[in-house]
């Protein structure tokens, strides 16, 4: 349980939050030439870091705007929230 | 067996005030080489151990934990056991676990307190109703004892709940598996413990995975807290964290972590003699032996190793069972945690051999792994010692996330993924 600062409605409650998994996973740009192990990775394959990880929410019970976040998943602690289309941070 | 327990090694140990029991299993340090290790001193984990040893004549076996064994998700689940799945290859995979289940004790001459109270699952609306009595139909075309029950039924086998139709989610059905039951957590882990140093497998706790050293594309060993392992077969069951040793190997699993917590209530005289569940509403109770309340809520929807949920999930889940079990409303809960789950996009474990020679995953489990315990050690255990599945295991493989063949079980976990 964990306070959310949404770059668009500010603090709430991350029960108001849907989480959207991983981010910066691009939909493949020529999907017909892709062969079953890449669509495996695309669609399965997932890193699930134990540390610093990039994810994509959506502020599903307020604003319903997606965003992305950088959050520490052994403890929770939220590092960085940035909007949707904006280049990751270099770390 | 050198220390056998029986009525007489009760009554003689009773003498010297139960203050020379032997110890159940030794501590044990690492050896330079073993022929198999075992990464994750859980119930799966050591199951492995002890079915290498014991079926496959593998003496050389060592079982490494990062904490105490048995102090993960094997002691922080709802010890829950059913194998009323809806798919084939499931049902064989589950059904080759109960049968296990039900000569366990004996077997491992250690009591896991494997208790046929039978489980109930409810119907909640008409898309319930169907698709319980499909599985029933499903379940008894491959042998697995299932009926299916109306609301009556219901109310009869377990007269505490709530049938009225003016609740919420009205009772409108439900499905009992009269075999299933539960079993104590612990001893499950202790006895194939036990079992297993037994038969000379090295036990090895507080000693965590750091590195897996790979020439080209075979193993030739664990970089470890406790120093350098060498050994050509790793088998991986580290539930939670299987993505994080597979990071290791430079491999991804198609898995995400995430936080599935419990709650147990102060105990009381026996009022619930079964296994409730019922995914619509989301709240699953079942009573120890020691008299508490054991409820079983949802996972968080974000990837945490954090060991803790929300406070909402919990809150939800109390919602639903106090709607369903009035009488509970003055209950007062005692504890509740976390464990970290590792859920697969089809809500199927893997059990599988990977790109990498001698390394081996079986995680995947997400929500519902305890129950598949002593058949998912026997499987695995096979899969490593001969290097290919046996064949309850063979669709369980991680090549399936590429073929497409999937085992979608979203409907028979209990837990909503």
């Amino acid at each position: 349980m964990f306070i959310i600062n949404c770059p668009f409605c500010g603090e709430r409650d991350q029960s108001e939050f849907k989480a959207g998994g991983e981010a910066h996973i691009e939909r493949p740009k020529q999907p017909t030439e892709l062969s079953d192990d890449e669509w495996a990775e695309y669609l399965f394959m997932r890193k699930n870091i134990k540390g610093v990880q990039f994810e994509r929410w959506n502020h599903a019970h307020g604003c319903r705007k997606w965003f992305n976040m950088v959050r520490d998943t052994s403890n929770d602690e939220i590092k960085l929230i940035y909007k949707m289309g904006e280049n990751p941070p270099i770390e | 067996m050198s220390n056998k327990y029986s009525i007489f090694s009760l009554i003689k140990n009773a003498f010297s005030y139960h203050e020379n029991w032997q110890k159940a299993w030794k501590d044990a340090h690492p050896k330079k080489e073993y022929d198999v290790v075992i990464v994750g001193g859980g119930g799966h984990g050591l199951a492995t151990a002890y079915y290498l040893a014991k079926k496959h004549d593998i003496k050389n076996i060592a079982v490494v934990e990062k904490g105490w064994i048995g102090g993960g998700n094997t002691g922080r689940n709802t010890t829950i056991i059913r194998s009323n799945y809806l798919w084939d290859a499931s049902a064989g995979l589950y059904d080759h676990a109960l049968k296990i289940w039900e000569g366990l004790s004996q077997e491992l001459n250690y009591n896991v307190m494997f208790s046929q109270r039978g489980v109930m699952n409810l119907a909640h609306n008409l898309q319930d109703v169907r698709d319980l009595k499909r599985r029933t139909h499903a379940n008894r075309l491959n042998g697995i004892d299932a009926y299916y029950l109306s609301t009556e039924e219901v109310k009869k086998f377990c007269p505490i709940i709530n049938t009225s139709p003016n609740i919420r989610y009205p009772v409108l059905g439900g499905t009992l598996q009269k075999r299933a039951g539960t079993a104590r957590h612990d001893a499950v882990a202790w006895g194939y413990a036990r079992g297993a140093d037994e038969m000379g497998v090295d036990i090895i706790q507080n000693c965590e995975v750091k590195g897996i050293k790979r020439n080209g594309d075979k193993v030739e060993g664990l970089e470890t807290t406790k120093g350098f392992i060498a050994t050509k077969k790793v088998g991986v069951v580290a539930a939670g964290h299987s993505s994080v040793i597979a990071n290791m190997a430079g491999l991804k699993l198609p898995l995400e972590s995430k936080p599935l917590q419990a709650l147990v209530s102060e105990p009381v005289k026996p009022i619930i003699d079964t296994v409730v569940m019922s995914n619509a509403v989301h709240a699953y109770v079942s009573q120890s032996d020691k008299g508490e309340l054991v409820i079983g809520a949802g996972t968080d929807d974000y990837v945490s190793y954090s060991q803790k949920g929300s406070h909402q999930i919990v809150e939800g889940t109390l919602n639903a069972i106090l709607e369903l079990y009035p009488i509970f409303s003055r209950m007062r809960m005692l504890r509740q945690w976390g464990g970290i789950v590792d859920i697969c996009p089809d809500a199927s474990p893997i059990i599988s051999k990977t790109s990498i020679k001698g390394l081996y995953f079986n995680c995947g489990w997400g929500t519902g792994g305890f129950k598949a315990t002593p058949g998912s050690g026997d499987l695995f255990a096979h899969t490593v010692a001969n290097d290919e599945p046996h064949k309850l295991n063979a669709a369980f493989n991680l090549n399936r996330f590429v073929s497409g063949d999937l085992v979608d079980e979203h409907g028979a976990a209990a837990v909503a993924h």
